[in-house]
């Protein structure tokens, strides 16, 4: 028999549904892979062990229940995600130790669909970063190459489903942390339209940008797990009331007969990597091939997006981060003798650099004299970017555009200079400027380092099941990834 | 030296009588155990978002349209920002650039008679937590309060006096008590506010230097502060020195105003639109629902009191600024008492009590239908006056019918013609020089016959029928 | 642009954040780099641009004033770093 772990989380789920194979089978068999690759990678910040095989067990106890489409599946979910049985640190110091009294509304969906789970993932601290380098508590490393970032900030969400340690894991996504660390692993993220995925319990970056979302092995395994986390949620105001759709059907390949896929001068251009563009660039022809009409298309605010989106981001992330003061939760400085040290001195050793850099410059640009030169001026641009978007998707079904202008790249290159970080997230931004939907994909292995190399398609709002049809038969085309050589 | 003119503007907190906070499902009711009423949302937990509550909105609307605002079609919630233990998010979800309704306006009770105040702006918000200093190394955190309703209601800057300012006070929460919206408790904090005071050369317009005056928990309080704070700076500017803008807060002990300087760093709120809420969008046929849903308003009563009652416009003002008071009012009449006379009484001796014990109407115990007895009482003349008073008080505690009172108590006044003239004749043969006396003309002594009368009575004859039947009893034969 | 050292303290303030003094002068030079890419949103022309704040499209989300116990404060204490076991402690606030 296989190794469990190499089976899609479409497949585990119809064997565990058949009977073929317990969940106690199938969780151990993760348990093993993370004991046996978590030395190696840290994609994990907590293991839940005992509590996921005692789980396991009582399922297996009672049998497989129809009702629950994820009965007995194994999955990871970012530390970002609150969960009532288990730590949610956000990586952060400040964090350290904190158990809600709740989960997540997409947890407790998951949950109720049968869901195991194995444990927290690793992350920028607080969503921070495109390297999962922000981390308090340690790097997580790419399974195709440890000397390589996983990307960020769902780094430790994408490692772990690379890396086989479980079947699929929910990511979030801000500016492109679910997409960019998909495509630096080789695997399939998921940026649902903004409301579709509840945002209550998702621990706030950046509120009208977070989006939370599947990142798995196959695309047919998003469709599945999108299915189980979306929908409306009356906790949540910005949570959309649209009806759920049929993923699962629509995440097959087929015909693309009639499609217009339009592809943005703006990402084609300079700044792609030689072997990001050959291998990216294989994409067009498998589309053709199913019969997809590419045709060129502008949209032509993208220079402006970097700075929109991280003026809109850090700004939201200083006022969402003011509750971090070491008085109801969180790290509490021992050094503090007052009220003020409780909180300045809670806070500077609480958050790590690359958070208190955001704090300062969001507190800056929605300060007095400044709000209206940059972050009302950002949400200006943050309209024309999002008119570029509909635009251009109005004429075309969806876009195509790499993820990411490089394949994943080395711990500490880009760390010296916060700005160089920044710009690397050029492909991946814009989309949550506009709260339009994403998935990436891997199209293959880049031919200068063997890293996987990852295309993005945008969609219309609410309109994720064109991208899963479309995501489905690329998937096909490109016939099976490489195991990561790990 | 210039006479000087003070400009008051008022902002005004009200908390909302919901059930639950503005953002979450926690209950709103004031006195529970400490940190019973929370949950993720108002103790600012990572992850948890705000959900407005409808209810707050309608009550925030309906203020709005009391007080003839312009209620905007959309509103926005904006994050205010500051750092405090009694604030979880480290903001407060507020009303900026986007208020729920701005452009209204009050009438006030001047000496001249009325004058109208601008109502600038009425937005939504969040209340804060408690803190609580009992031992001298902590301070506890309450969060029950934490997520209460408030409407801001923000004055122009047209109040000319300390007396205005409260007398505007008193309308907005006579108006936000009619309207059922509001517990106008200023002890308990659920009806506060702030002052901007400044001052100006009489015959000006521009506008001085303003302080913004805080903690005054007392109609009185807000006099005394505005009062002691105009005092000072008028002696500032005397002096030839400048008014600080700056916050102070009021010493109800020492009387005066102090400056928070040094222990308040200058603010920078940084408000942005939350993302965490949706633009509040309010359509035509709701609002019109629930402008015609308001109830009778202080203005209304007043008007129907005097065209309907034959009421005096002061006496109307008087009995309406309380809704309670003029409901009181109201229920004691159609009992065979003319209103004129139990507006006397509400405003004389049923206010007085309450003014004395420094209670509310709904301390007073005695049914409005008692009250219409007690006035029919003393207008039968079955008691006098201050029988009536002595009962008042006491049936004002034990809820008592004030018939039984005097029954149990015999204070019936002996009306009776055929018992008060055997009682004259008693005493008129008695004293055979005086009557003597009184016809010759030595009228004063009517007042001895009288008193002789009412000793003999122990008290209970009627004096006003005595003193009648004294003249006529003396005068028989007379020519 | 020209952010100096004090310029960084000053915002550390207002966002409850210490920096040393070694820090601040390094800190300020990067957020002044930071700035001035951001400042090239000054080439978009917006003029009469209504800004887009978040990408939702509906309106007036409410929820019925129906109060709800969900919580003990047992739970809602239980990550405090300091309560008394009825409020959470914060060192005495001069009043």
């Amino acid at each position: 028999m296989n190794d469990i772990t190499t089976y899609s989380l479409t497949e585990i789920r119809d064997l565990l549904a058949q009977g073929k194979v317990s969940a106690e089978a199938v969780t151990q068999a993760c348990l093993t892979r993370i004991e046996a690759t978590e030395p190696k990678l840290h994609a994990m910040l907590h293991t839940a062990a005992p509590q996921a095989l005692e789980q396991a067990r009582a399922m297996d106890r009672l049998g497989p229940n129809p009702k629950q489409t994820l009965w007995g599946v194994p999955l990871t979910l970012k530390d970002v995600l609150a969960t009532a049985d288990m730590p949610t640190t956000c990586a952060s110091r400040i964090l350290q130790g904190f158990r809600p009294p709740y989960d997540a509304t997409l947890v407790a969906r998951l949950r109720q669909a049968g869901a195991i789970f194995l444990g927290k993932t690793n992350m920028d601290e607080f969503a921070m970063g495109s390297s999962t380098e922000n981390s308090a508590f340690g790097p997580t490393r790419n399974p195709w190459d440890l000397g390589r970032v996983p990307g960020g900030s769902s780094g430790g969400s994408a490692a772990s489903v690379a890396a086989r340690q479980c079947f699929g894991s929910i990511g979030t996504d801000t500016g492109g942390s679910i997409r960019q660390p998909a495509a630096f692993c080789g695997i399939v993220g998921l940026k649902p339209t903004y409301g579709r995925v509840s945002r209550f319990g998702l621990i706030a970056y950046g509120s009208s940008l977070d989006q939370a979302g599947p990142m798995t092995r196959t695309v047919a395994d998003a469709a599945l797990l999108l299915a189980v986390i979306a929908g409306h949620d009356p906790k949540d105001s910005t949570s959309a009331a649209t009806p759920i759709q049929d993923w699962e059907a629509a995440a097959t390949p087929g015909s693309l007969a009639g499609l217009r896929i339009g592809l943005p001068e703006e990402y084609w251009g300079e700044g792609l990597s030689a072997e990001v563009r050959a291998t990216s660039e294989r994409a067009f022809a498998m589309l053709r091939e199913t019969g997809a009409e590419l045709v060129p298309v502008t949209v032509p605010h993208t220079p402006y997006a970097i700075a929109t989106y991280y003026i809109i981001a850090m700004a939201e992330a200083s006022s969402n981060l003011a509750r971090y003061d070491g008085v109801r939760y969180g790290y509490r400085s021992p050094h503090a003798k007052n009220l003020h040290e409780v909180f300045t001195f809670s806070r500077s050793e609480g958050f790590g650099e690359e958070v208190i850099r955001r704090i300062l410059l969001g507190t800056y640009v929605l300060s007095a004299g400044y709000y209206d030169a940059y972050y009302k001026k950002a949400a200006q641009v943050r309209r024309r970017i999002r008119e570029d978007f509909l635009a251009a998707l109005d004429s075309c079904h969806l876009l195509c555009a790499p993820a990411c202008p490089t394949v994943a790249f080395r711990l500490d290159e880009n760390t010296a200079d916060p700005l160089q970080m920044y710009l690397t997230d050029i492909f991946t931004v814009s989309l949550n400027l506009t709260g339009l939907p994403g998935i990436s994909l891997p199209v293959g292995l880049g031919a200068d380092s063997g890293m996987p190399v990852g295309i993005q398609f945008f969609g219309r709002s609410m309109d994720e099941a064109t991208l899963l049809r479309v995501a489905a038969t690329v998937e096909a085309a490109r016939g099976p990834m490489p195991e990561p050589p790990l | 030296m210039p006479e000087f003119e003070t400009v008051i503007g008022l902002e005004v907190h009200a908390q909302l009588k919901t059930e639950s906070k503005i953002f979450c499902s926690c209950s709103t009711r004031f006195g529970e155990a400490p940190n019973t009423n929370v949950c993720p949302v108002c103790t600012g937990m990572p992850g948890s978002l705000p959900v407005l509550n409808a209810r707050a909105v309608e009550y925030a609307v309906k203020m709005a349209l009391a007080v003839h605002c312009q209620v905007n079609r959309r509103s926005l919630f904006a994050r205010k920002n500051y750092f405090y233990p009694d604030l979880p998010m480290g903001y407060q979800i507020s009303q900026y650039d986007q208020p729920l309704a701005e452009h209204g306006w009050v009438e006030i009770p001047v000496e001249e008679g009325t004058k109208r105040i601008g109502i600038t702006r009425i937005h939504m918000e969040n209340d804060a937590g408690k803190l609580l200093h009992s031992d001298g190394t902590w301070s506890q955190v309450d969060l029950n309060r934490a997520g209460t309703p408030l409407i801001e209601i923000v004055s122009e800057p047209d109040l000319r006096s300390a007396a205005e300012a409260v007398a505007y006070l008193k309308s907005l929460r006579a108006i936000l008590m009619y309207l059922g919206i509001c517990d106008g408790n200023m002890e308990e904090g659920s009806f506060r506010c702030d002052a901007n005071v400044s001052i100006r050369p009489r015959g000006t317009t521009g506008f001085g230097t303003r302080t913004e005056l805080k903690n005054m928990n007392s109609f009185r309080n807000v006099e005394r502060a505005i009062l002691a704070e105009v005092r000072r700076q008028v002696e500032l500017v005397e002096d030839g020195e400048a008014v600080v803008q700056e916050t102070r807060l009021f010493d109800a002990a020492k009387g005066v105003t102090r400056s928070m300087r040094g222990k308040e760093e200058a603010h920078d709120y940084r408000y942005f639109p939350d993302p965490d809420l949706v633009p509040l969008v309010l359509d035509e046929a709701q609002i019109a629902a629930w402008k015609a849903e308001l109830p009778e308003l202080p203005a209304q009563r007043r008007e129907r009191f005097v065209t309907t009652l034959g009421l005096g416009a002061a006496d109307a003002e008087v009995l309406t600024a309380e809704k309670a008071v003029a409901d009181y009012f109201e229920a004691a009449l159609g009992h065979g008492v003319e209103a004129k006379k139990i507006a006397n009484w509400v405003m004389g001796d049923v206010l007085r009590e309450l003014n004395d014990r420094g209670v509310g109407m709904e301390a007073c115990r005695l049914s409005p239908v008692g009250l219409a007895h007690l006035v029919a009482m003393v207008e039968a003349g079955t008691i006098n006056a201050s029988q009536a008073r002595a009962v008042f008080r006491e049936v004002f505690d034990s809820g008592e019918d004030p018939r039984a009172v005097v029954e149990r108590h015999g204070l019936a006044q002996v009306s009776d013609d055929a018992a008060l003239e055997a009682w004259v004749r008693e005493v008129l043969e008695a004293n055979p020089d005086e009557v003597a006396r009184l016809r010759a003309g030595e009228k004063k002594l009517v007042g001895f016959f009288v008193g002789q009368v009412m000793r003999r009575s122990g008290g209970k004859a009627n004096p006003g029928k005595v003193s009648e039947l004294v003249a006529r009893v003396a005068g028989e034969g007379q020519p | 642009m020209r952010l100096c050292a004090a310029d960084a303290q000053t915002i550390a303030t207002l966002a409850r954040l210490r920096i040393d003094e070694a820090t601040a002068a390094h800190l300020a030079q990067q957020m002044a780099s930071i700035l001035d890419y951001m400042a090239t949103l000054n080439q978009v022309d917006t003029t009469d641009v209504e800004p887009l704040y978040s990408p939702v499209e509906h309106v007036s989300v409410l929820r019925p004033d129906t109060p709800q116990v969900d919580f003990s404060r047992e739970a809602i204490l239980a990550n405090a770093p300091q309560t008394d076991g009825e409020y959470f402690l914060v060192p005495r606030v001069i009043a």
